[in-house]
């Protein structure tokens, strides 16, 4: 199956983002950011259709700068205190949604689009596996030098500044990373369930781990396994990859659930 | 003569104000924080109690100063060691008392590394407040006094020059909080750091405070547990609360 070229590049792809999506997950896990995560995935139309409104060649561009932005958009609100920010997320995030779908629908050619809905395994570029490796080093290097900040800064933030911790910049650079990594593997994850790749993996080595290492190997190990098998399991039985790498995850998540039933 | 003249080492809050949108939570706040006391804060819910410590610790902005001064009279920048009400883990999460005393402590990655060096460094560290045993169990299986322990061995290190500590006894036994109150007094004096609490345990508070301050938007009443304890401010302050309940 690996002959194919599109193959290889699904398979570069997984094995370059899905760690990331382990890795991240486990903080975005931590801090409760399961609802943003999802509006910033939900954001993405907004991006493909500004970013064809303005005439951008490659719409993954016009995603990445309008990620961003909706990102800092939506701490600014979560990191407010406002009363309910739940609800004003909701908001912004329906709001993207919905402006997307009309911006794309106005033009005619949504169906060009739909795709990004469900995710295709096949738009994964060869040109884009460079780009991927990039975020795949800065976010390495970001967890290996800025984890213990991280942590502690979910824990208390008023405790880490009163450390000497900058948390303003801590949490800035890592909901870009999070805007990034949702960014790019939107077009073969799909709009849909991209949040699921990010939560699941975390969400079920929760169930198991006593500690920070374990939550991370376990993590890590979950989402390259879900990536791969489904995959695999997408490829014989004609079915979209992304769809079939969340069920994966599910599945692990169903099986861990029991197990701290059982041991806890 | 204020024993912040007499050499001895202090800590002046001049004229300290908070502002929140249209509302003003604090305002003309002045008192002075001595070494080697513990002054404790009290006040009726949203008397600013929590705004103040967070004002002193820098991490809201507030009109006003805040000096310190050393033993030698030479005015330097305030070490804080800072006890939080709670942290925001919720059940389940799998971060150990390891896991966070080395985050605080070192750089290496705990996510990667479990370092042996640090984890005798951390582990003599909790043994310093009986919590040893604690290291490897997660931060949200910890009863709140254990919580406390491990909190009060990080504010520890290093020794900070005040101790800020928020409601640390609330979820707390008759034990749990006799040996928090002697742990405390033992520090301040050992170390001859000054200790700032909000407490709510006026039996505790008037047992082992050295100072009391009575807050309300602004300082009501400062003095010894017994001066505020009989006060009219505080008779006043806290009939308007029970009312209000």
């Amino acid at each position: 199956m690996f002959d194919y070229d599109f193959m290889k590049n699904a398979l570069w792809a997984i094995l370059l983002i899905t760690p990331l999506f382990g890795l991240i997950g486990t903080m975005v896990v931590n801090n409760k950011l399961a609802f943003f995560s999802d509006a910033l995935g939900h954001s993405a139309l907004t991006g493909i259709a500004i970013g064809t409104l303005l005439g951008f060649t490659s719409p993954t561009l016009a995603m990445c700068i309008f990620a961003v932005g909706f990102a800092f958009l939506l701490n600014g609100i979560r990191s407010s205190n406002i009363a309910s920010s739940d609800t004003v997320i909701s908001v912004f995030s329906s709001t993207a949604v919905a402006l997307g779908l009309v911006l794309l629908s106005r033009m005619g050619t949504f169906s060009k689009y739909s795709s990004y809905l469900i995710g295709d395994i096949l738009a994964i570029s060869p040109e884009e596996l460079p780009f991927m490796a990039v975020i795949f080093i800065f976010t390495v290097f970001f967890w290996l030098f800025a984890f213990n900040k991280l942590l502690v800064t979910s824990t208390n933030a008023s405790l880490a500044r009163s450390r000497g911790i900058n948390t303003g910049i801590i949490e800035y650079i890592f909901i870009i990373i999070i805007a990034m990594i949702v960014t790019i593997s939107i077009k073969w994850v799909g709009i849909l369930i991209i949040n699921s790749l990010l939560i699941l993996p975390a969400a079920s080595a929760r169930n198991i781990s006593k500690n920070m290492r374990q939550y991370h190997v376990f993590s890590v190990i979950f989402s390259i396994f879900s990536g791969i098998s489904g995959l695999v399991i997408s490829y014989y039985a004609d079915l979209a990859t992304g769809p079939t790498i969340v069920l994966v995850c599910s599945a692990i998540f169903f099986i861990t659930f029991i197990i701290r039933k059982v041991r806890f | 003569m204020s024993i912040c003249d007499s050499g001895y080492c202090c800590t002046k809050i001049d004229n300290l104000g908070v502002v929140k949108g249209s509302d003003i939570i604090l305002e003309n706040v002045s008192f002075h924080i001595h070494c080697g006391q513990l002054t404790t804060i009290i006040g009726r819910n949203g008397a600013g109690k929590t705004t103040l410590i967070k004002a002193l610790l820098g991490d809201i902005k507030h009109t006003g100063n805040i000096r310190f001064q050393n033993h030698h009279g030479r005015e330097k920048k305030l070490r804080i060691g800072y006890v939080p009400q709670k942290l925001s883990l919720d059940e389940n999460s799998p971060t150990s008392v390891y896991d966070l005393c080395a985050s605080f402590l070192s750089s290496v990655p705990v996510f990667a590394v479990k370092s042996k060096r640090l984890y005798r460094t951390v582990e003599k560290k909790l043994s310093d407040f009986g919590a040893e045993k604690l290291i490897d169990k997660r931060m949200c299986d910890l009863s709140g006094g254990e919580t406390q322990r491990v909190l009060l061995s990080l504010a520890m290190t290093p020794v900070p020059d005040i101790l800020l500590l928020d409601e640390p006894v609330s979820g707390m036994d008759q034990e749990g909080l006799d040996t928090f109150y002697k742990k405390l007094t033992e520090l301040k004096n050992s170390n001859d750091i000054a200790v700032v609490m909000i407490s709510h345990d006026f039996q505790y508070v008037s047992k082992y405070s050295d100072r009391v301050i009575l807050l309300d938007k602004t300082v009501l009443c400062n003095g010894t547990p017994e001066e505020v304890l009989s006060s009219e401010a505080f008779k006043k302050a806290f009939k308007i609360d029970l009312r209000g309940v």
